[in-house]
């Protein structure tokens, strides 16, 4: 809301300037945005007079002038502008000055080898106006070198607050003056409304047509005779340009006035375009109206009117009717004040997609106890403006019930705001702020006034007292600390999430953070896509599917980074993956990509990602997590959009923990990338608890022994049933098992593969023989050949 | 019977002259093999009468240990030339470049968040999370926005498609709602953060359609607005690693907070940085208040007896400010050049002992 300080000073009576009271609003929430003062951007600029304007020696369109700024020297200065001329007073800027157009200092110039010691200056250089065509003239009687800003009537500075949503009473002038004056920066000084004796009886009367909810509880009005439209008064001219608004006529202008002097919005009908009676009622379905804006709405039964006997000519609160709205030509007018549920207007306001200072105002809610008082001040303003002669006021309906009691229990301020205010100041503040007190005990009883229907409790009272009292008093208080020393607080799955985070970045992942929603063709590709994952409104069409996986936006992501050159990549991601549209329907993963063919290298050959890459990196992530490696089985099969014959499953029993494999060549190509992608996505809820404590350890102090087999077994026998084979051979013996060689080809039948194991075994009581190793070798081969028909390759 | 100093003389001579290991073994097998010179020498003492070896015995022994004594050193000193030679026929470019390892960084996000929880979970905060589809009673209802409000509307506000009996689900415009799901569940004391993403219909340089918050509440019968500055103004000390932050409140309007009030915090912006607790601009860091006790109550939360203050601000925003990053929007592009740029190292895990960055 923006207010110039004259205007403030008419409800306000204070000494204070626009930057004390601009600091004060924003301190009592009231925060302002902007203060205008071109006074301010002026202020180093003066009233000169042209002695004499000759043409330049050099250049034909240029002046050679010399000034009178005040100083005891006439000043020679260049200008270009068309109405430079003697005889003139106009703003001037000696060399030092700040332009606010360029922002910078003028200097002594030389223009055409002429020397130019200032400069006479155009609306836009000074940034008041947007006239370039010419220099500023000034009135005659400004005085040479005073300031040029009292001569420019830039000695106003205009303030802009917002105003949050539950401060309905400050959208007016008069109530940021209220608040202003209980925060101590002066009196309120607002003048009593008069009431305007009726000179007849109404010749409209006001009717409320609602069943059940009313929209509208309270309707005043009254007819006004004889007047004669045209514009409106200087001053009020002023200040509606001050504002930001147009004055259009002097009975618009009047409810403008209105509107943002006291919050109260009105409507002015001309009478005679009115047909009939008026009254306040529901719209018909698909009723029309030509609203002010040039617009035609088509209303619903949801959406209040004010309508005559025929047809609806004002939608209630937001905006009035083309038809009815009063002209130059207009001479008898009913005036509307009325109290529109804050609700109703809201809603109307939204679906027709109206924003105006009625609806504004309305929808926080305005002061039920102003409608006629409203309706008065206007009738003052018009009879003042217009002539013509007022009708008596008609009211229906009844002023919707405000009044309600609060208790307020001494202490409450220091309990909840931590500080301590005496209590005759908490009384002294609220009263300023128009709430009634009363002493009940040892607590008040405070009852807030009309206007501040957001005051439900004791804690907006709280809120009163302390923004009033002043937030900067408000102390710090150390909190207690629960324990002397902090104890841990992060639950395991938290733990894991850290873990695995840095584990993936330490194996030269980059971590990404992507957006939840995709486009639905990319979630489709990844079991997603369906309705149920629909955002209704998304921000752009290509974010409208809630993601499956973070795997799409990784592989979008990857390939923009391919674009721009980047070919071989790591990215993981931990976040959302959604399972459904409801609430609790994701499970947190993390995903990695490694993207390209390798990176090449003096010492190697480019290794391009594959499998066994993404597994290592689930193994490495598990063990990280749990603490310990990871014993679950690997199975052959993973989700549709891997490669079918180069990816796996690692699951406990039916609970999978992660898929991974390279991506389906169809996958990679959908997201035009280069080179082979491997994979994995590793679904964090469903890793176990890690129950690895560490147990006393006592290290064999008998030689190990390690020994070799190659086994021949059909293609289709996979390494880790050999590997389970041999273990089982001997548990006792046995620490590990590891394969070391797969091979195919010559020397090896069609059709089968040899397989080498290194087997490790750990005696615990002595020292193994010759004999007894031979014995193990000879129970492994028989484990392995049994479990796998394989034999041992000769 | 040869002179012992000529035959010493001879074979030092010849070892001396051995140029590699074999010569130097010709050398030995001549004098120390079994039937060498020195050998022999000490073979003929069999033979000698007693007075004779008396004489001979120590001069053939001596002659033995110090030839054999020559012939070790002779030998370390070839073994160590080979070496030499090796060595340097081994040496390498060593200004070519390792073997490529990539380098994986950890999110800014990520990061902040480790160090903001670092921070809370020193004042006993612990970490509360919940989903990002969330119901509208928890997310508005409960946390006493009213159906008309504002904020609810399709402009701010990101819908789920309507369920079966129409009601419809949101995308969490607050991490809020995970204090309603904790006040639900959990009987105060109440310390918590609440960490994640929101989303927002929003989007320009300041504004992404989904960012991070990070809430604070804590439900108690004692805590009020000098326990929730003090808190603020303690976190920004330990988060910008500071010895001194100045908070300004303002009053403000949330419906889940009475009183509300946003901070602003003393800043410098002249240098093209910012800096904090200095200066002489405002930056405007967290929304906050006593909890509204309609929240409270909503929550099953009696608030004559229990209160406590909440507060809010982006963690994406906090990583702005501390890192030097100027766009949010850039947080979700997941450009290498950025995430190499702004990203932290594995290693830099934030600690209050080691500090939060480095």
């Amino acid at each position: 809301m923006k207010f110039p300080l004259s205007w403030l000073k008419d409800h306000l009576e204070t000494d204070a300037d626009a930057q004390t009271i601009a600091a004060k609003l924003t301190a009592i929430g009231l925060e302002v945005e902007t203060v205008e003062d071109a006074g301010v951007r002026v202020k180093d600029f003066v009233v000169a007079y042209v002695i004499s304007a000759d043409k330049h020696p050099n250049a034909d369109r240029l002046h050679l002038c010399s000034v009178d700024a005040g100083g005891k020297e006439p000043v020679q200065v260049v200008c270009g502008a068309p109405n430079a001329r003697a005889g003139i007073k106009v703003v001037f800027a000696k060399p030092g000055t700040v332009i606010p157009v360029s922002g910078e200092a003028l200097k002594v110039g030389t223009i055409r080898g002429v020397e130019s010691r200032g400069m006479m200056c155009s609306g836009r250089e000074l940034l008041i106006s947007d006239d370039h065509d010419g220099i500023i003239e000034l009135a005659a009687d400004a005085v040479v070198g005073a300031p040029a800003a009292t001569a420019l009537g830039l000695t106003d500075p205009v303030i802009d607050i917002s105003i949050t949503p539950n401060r309905g009473d400050c959208t007016s002038v008069w109530g940021v003056a209220r608040d202003l004056a209980a925060a101590g920066l002066g009196k309120l000084k607002t003048p009593k409304v008069e009431k305007v004796d009726g000179k007849f009886p109404s010749p409209k009367t006001i009717s409320l047509h609602f069943n059940s909810k009313s929209a509208c509880p309270l309707f005043a009005g009254r007819v006004i005779r004889n007047v004669k439209n045209g514009p409106s008064p200087a001053w009020a001219q002023e200040r509606l340009k001050a504002i930001g608004l147009r004055p259009i006529n002097a009975l618009v202008d009047v409810t403008n006035l209105i509107s943002h002097d006291r919050g109260r919005p009105l409507h002015v009908f001309d009478a005679d375009k009115l047909n009939g009676n008026v009254q306040a009622r529901f719209a018909q379905d698909g009723e029309k109206l030509l609203a002010l804006d040039g617009k035609t709405y088509t209303l619903d039964g949801e959406m209040c009117v004010i309508a005559d006997d025929t047809a609806a000519q004002s939608i209630a609160g937001v905006m009035g009717g083309e038809d009815t709205g009063s002209t130059e030509t207009t001479t008898n007018v009913f005036v509307e004040s009325a109290w529109f549920e804050p609700v109703s207007v809201a809603a109307t306001g939204r679906k027709l997609q109206i924003t105006s200072d009625a609806r504004y105002r309305f929808e926080r809610g305005v002061d039920p106890e102003f409608v006629v008082p409203g309706l008065e001040l206007a009738t003052k303003l018009i009879l003042e403006w217009c002539g013509g002669e007022p009708s008596d006021i008609v009211v229906v309906g009844e002023v919707p019930a405000w009044k309600r009691e609060i208790a307020f229990p001494a202490g409450t301020v220091e309990r909840i705001g931590g500080l301590k205010v005496e209590k005759e100041r908490i009384v002294e503040i609220l009263n300023h702020l128009g709430f009634g007190v009363s002493e009940a005990g040892d607590a008040l009883k405070v009852v807030p006034p009309s206007w501040r229907s957001d005051i439900d409790g004791a804690a907006d009272l709280v809120e009163e007292v302390v923004r009033i009292y002043g937030l900067e008093h408000v102390p710090s208080v150390p909190m207690e600390r629960p324990h002397a020393i902090a104890r841990p607080v992060l639950t395991s799955s938290q733990k894991r999430r850290r873990l695995i985070r840095r584990a993936l970045a330490s194996r030269g992942f980059n971590e990404a953070v992507t957006y939840s929603f995709i486009p639905r063709a990319h979630a489709s590709l990844f079991g997603g896509g369906d309705d149920v994952r629909q955002l209704e409104n998304p921000i752009a069409a290509e974010m409208d599917a809630l993601r499956p996986s973070p795997l799409p936006s990784l592989l979008a992501a990857a390939a923009r980074n391919q674009a721009r050159g980047f070919t071989d990549l790591q990215l993981f991601e931990i976040g959302a993956a959604f399972q459904s549209g409801v609430p609790g329907g994701q499970q947190t993963i993390a995903a990695g990509i490694r993207v390209g063919s390798g990176v090449r290298s003096w010492t190697k050959a480019a290794h391009p990602a594959d499998a066994f890459d993404v597994k290592a990196d689930v193994l490495a992530s598990l063990e990280v997590a749990m603490g310990s490696p990871m014993m679950a089985p690997i199975k052959a099969t993973a989700p549709a959009w891997y490669h079918p014959g180069r990816s796996g499953t690692l699951a406990l029993g039916p609970k999978v923990l992660a898929v991974f494999g390279e991506l389906h060549p169809k996958i990679v190509a959908a997201f035009d990338l280069t080179g082979p992608v491997a994979a994995f996505e590793l679904i964090l809820d469903a890793i176990p608890e890690s129950k690895t404590k560490k147990t006393s350890f006592s290290p064999s102090p008998y030689q190990a022994v390690e020994r070799d087999f190659a086994f021949v077994v059909n293609s289709s026998v996979s390494a880790d049933d050999v590997v389970k084979a041999a273990k089982t051979a001997e548990r006792a013996l046995i620490e590990s098992v590891a394969v070391f060689d797969v091979y195919e080809g010559k020397g090896v039948p069609e059709g089968r593969k040899s397989l080498a194991i290194t087997v490790r075994l750990q005696p615990k009581d002595k020292t193994l023989t010759d004999a007894e190793i031979e014995s193990v070798g000879q129970k492994i081969v028989a484990s392995v050949a049994k479990a796998t028909g394989g034999t041992l390759r000769s | 019977m040869t002179d012992i100093s000529t035959l010493e003389s001879l074979h030092l001579a010849n070892i001396a002259a051995a140029t590699d290991e074999a010569a130097l073994e010709v050398v030995r097998v001549a004098t120390l093999g079994k039937k060498g010179t020195i050998s022999n020498l000490l073979k003929s003492l069999g033979a000698m009468s007693p007075e004779e070896k008396k004489v001979n015995g120590p001069a053939f022994n001596g002659l033995r240990d110090r030839v054999q004594k020559a012939i070790a050193a002779r030998k370390g000193e070839l073994e160590e030339a080979a070496l030499n030679t090796r060595l340097a026929s081994e040496c390498v470019d060593i200004t070519l470049p390792v073997r490529p390892e990539p380098q994986g960084t950890v999110h800014p996000v990520s990061q902040v968040f480790d160090e903001v929880v670092a921070i809370f979970a020193d004042l006993g905060f612990s970490v509360a999370e919940g989903p990002d589809v969330e119901f509208d009673d928890y997310n508005f209802t409960k946390l006493n926005t009213p159906p008309d409000h504002p904020a609810r509307q399709m402009q701010d506000t990101f819908y789920m498609a309507p369920q079966t009996d129409g009601s419809r689900h949101v995308l969490r415009t607050q991490t809020s709602a995970v204090q309603v799901r904790t006040m639900l569940v959990q009987k105060p004391p109440i310390r918590i953060i609440s960490p994640g993403r929101t989303y927002r219909r929003d989007s320009d340089a300041t504004h992404s359609p989904m960012f991070h918050q990070i809430e604070g509440l804590v439900v108690d019968e004692v805590t009020h607005l000098g326990h929730l500055k003090w808190t603020l103004e303690e976190f920004l000390k330990a988060f910008f690693e500071i010895d001194h932050a100045e908070l300004r409140a303002r009053p403000s309007y949330f419906p889940f907070t009475e009183p509300s009030l946003e901070w602003d915090v003393r800043c410098d912006r002249s240098g093209g940085h910012i800096k904090f607790g200095t200066g002489n601009d405002w930056l405007e860091i967290f929304g906050s208040g006593m909890v509204n006790p309609h929240v409270l109550e909503n929550c099953g939360i009696d608030s004559k007896k229990f209160q406590g203050y909440a507060f809010g601000g982006g963690i994406d925003r906090l990583a702005m400010l501390k890192y030097g990053i100027p766009d949010i929007r850039s947080f979700f592009e997941s450009d290498l050049r950025w995430l190499k740029a702004y990203g932290f190292t594995a290693f830099d895990i934030p600690t209050l002992d080691g500090g939060l960055s480095r």
